[in-house]
């Protein structure tokens, strides 16, 4: 038995890991309020009065649905991509030690291991090279691409968990190569790859860095609220929709996590 | 007539072959793993080979070509002109600005870090523990703008921080903090310290969790060990959790050294207009129409970057990851 299990933390760990963690979460919580407040032009606090007119006036924006919409269009396909890229690479690696192993991973992990703006200008200066014009297709190419890592991690950590005797053992139980796949493989790394496509879809859907050197004129819902950042022009509207964002993207993490809690290394460690 | 009922419903041990094309290209890919694994990868290294690899060599390029200062124009021409550009003094001051500011926030991340991803590494368990877990996921991905946002509202003059302090009357502090030159300015979200705030907040987490994967993996008993030979929780931490704590905080450091370095939202949001190098490479690209300077500057953090990790490499930070 561990002995410090009876034992609780001393006094000031507590106060400074707690501190930490309100640190962490009450900037987010504060715009849920602001979401509600009837004060239009600055940012005062205490909010002078709280309304819900805010929400109707936003519904009302086609300039935020126009967003919205563009942005899952481009995060659903990225996802798409990400998954069949990253799921390939993954048991690529984790099945077969080949030459090169090693140098694979690498270039999986360094789209998001060197700053996006590399990343995009990298991007950007390739497409003025070919005269690519900007379109809904090069925002994807960019998603895409960093999006795969987070499929690779999750599916490489279950491929690491599932044993190689079973695909032995179905083969030789008579299965063929597709049947195998279908029946043993699949429902053995379904729920890491569902984990690592809702983190891939909630990256795209939030990704700005990137997207603002490949986006050309149009908007994606966090070029939308950059601009209304450097720009603003209803500084309530953009309130709603912040908090419309934390709303959704929270949704897919929890999913996530709890699809790949028991064991696997969850994938978010390395966004 | 019992027998042969049985022997029928009995499947031979080996199944004929399945036919058709799926099943010549099953036993193909039995035959010939390589070829699979070939086809495996060819899909996704493609991608990543010709998109980005392709990409960061187009950067590359441009780079070594020059702006006709007159027509403004590309010169496509190889020449060291840009990089010579690169070194002048003004230049020179945000690479060191930018270089600066990712080293206070990296040591600042760490000291936040280190509490929180002790605490949940050694004392909680079970539903804590996973609480603790989620508690560092989900500012981790959530809306990396809407953080940037959320502090704008608490850093504004009329906020929460200065109605907090006006409360506790103590805004003199703050006053007193802006009045200095540098870190300060007219208000916290226009100044360095604003900045500086803003980055420890968003990449904070990137620092906790690698240092917790570090930390768990530190035995209790050698903590133990520590103060029954009789040295001081001081001692212990200097001693033995620090030394081994060292990786993963390494490896936490990778990212909020190479993400302050590339950030170009946050200090035009929440800042002064002294620029850092993404800002650089932003106006550069941008309304200066100058690509081979733009892409010099990003040359500066690759570099930067590439000592960082091969250091971090030889401490063994990967592990850590």
């Amino acid at each position: 038995m561990r002995s410090d299990r009876g034992h609780s933390a001393p006094l000031g760990l507590k106060i400074a890991a707690t501190v930490g963690l309100l640190f962490l979460h009450l900037p987010i919580l504060l715009i849920f309020v602001y979401a509600f407040t009837t004060e239009e032009k600055s940012f005062v606090w205490p909010p002078p009065g709280l309304t819900t007119q805010w929400f109707a006036v936003t519904w009302n924006r086609p300039d935020v649905w126009e967003a919205l919409s563009l942005s899952v269009r481009v995060a659903a396909i990225s996802t798409v991509i990400a998954l069949v890229l990253g799921t390939l690479c993954a048991a690529a690696v984790s099945r077969t030690k080949f030459f090169g192993r090693e140098t694979i991973s690498l270039l999986v992990i360094l789209p998001i291991a060197l700053p996006g703006i590399i990343t995009g200008i990298a991007l950007r200066s390739a497409f003025s090279l070919a005269d690519i014009p900007f379109s809904f297709w090069t925002i994807v190419l960019g998603h895409a691409t960093f999006c795969v890592v987070v499929v690779y991690n999750n599916a490489v950590a279950r491929f690491r968990r599932t044993s190689g005797s079973m695909i032995e053992a179905s083969m030789d139980l008579g299965a063929d190569g597709f049947q195998t796949f279908r029946h043993v493989v699949l429902p053995n790394i379904a729920t890491a790859l569902l984990a690592g496509g809702m983190l891939a879809f909630a990256l795209s859907f939030d990704e700005v860095i990137v997207t603002t050197f490949t986006a050309g004129q149009q908007q994606t819902v966090p070029i939308w609220m950059l601009e209304e950042l450097i720009r603003p022009r209803q500084r309530p509207v953009t309130n709603v929709v912040a908090m419309v964002v934390v709303l959704v993207t929270l949704l897919p993490i929890l999913v996530a996590y709890y699809l790949t809690r028991d064991g696997d290394q969850i994938a978010g460690s390395g966004k | 007539m019992t027998l042969t009922a049985t022997q029928a419903k009995v499947a031979p041990a080996v199944l004929p072959r399945s036919g058709g094309l799926r099943g010549a290209l099953s036993d193909l890919f039995w035959r010939r793993p390589q070829l699979l694994l070939l086809l495996m990868l060819l899909p996704p290294v493609l991608w990543l080979g010709i998109v980005y690899i392709g990409s960061l060599f187009a950067l590359l390029l441009q780079s070594f070509f020059s702006i006709d200062e007159f027509s403004g124009l590309i010169n496509r021409e190889f020449t060291l002109k840009t990089y010579g550009d690169l070194l002048q003094a003004a230049n020179l001051d945000i690479i060191l600005r930018t270089v600066t500011m990712a080293a206070l926030v990296t040591l600042a991340s760490a000291i936040i870090a280190f509490p929180i991803a002790y605490y949940a590494a050694r004392y909680a368990r079970g539903r804590w523990k996973a609480l603790f877990y989620l508690g560092v996921m989900l500012p981790l991905w959530s809306s990396y703008l809407v953080k940037i946002y959320a502090w704008k509202l608490i850093l504004a003059k009329e906020g929460i921080l200065t109605w907090l302090l006006a409360k506790l009357h103590i805004l003199w502090l703050l006053d007193g903090w802006l009045s200095l030159p540098i870190v300060g300015g007219n208000s916290l979200s226009v100044s360095a310290t604003g900045t500086f705030i803003v980055f420890v907040y968003v990449w904070l987490p990137f620092m906790i969790l690698p240092v917790q994967a570090a930390l768990e993996r530190v035995p209790g008993n050698l903590v133990e060990a520590s103060s029954d030979l009789g040295a001081s929780p001081g001692q212990t931490f200097r001693n033995v959790l620090f030394p081994l704590a060292l990786p993963g905080i390494v490896a936490g450091s990778i990212f909020t050294f190479s993400l302050t370095l590339g950030d170009y939202i946050i200090p035009q949001i929440i800042g002064t207009s002294r620029l850092f190098i993404g800002q650089a490479v932003y106006s550069q690209q941008g309304t200066a129409g100058n690509i081979p300077l733009a892409a010099a500057f990003t040359v500066v953090p690759i570099v930067i970057m590439g000592f960082y990790l091969w250091g971090a490499k030889r401490m063994g930070a990967f592990d850590a990851l």
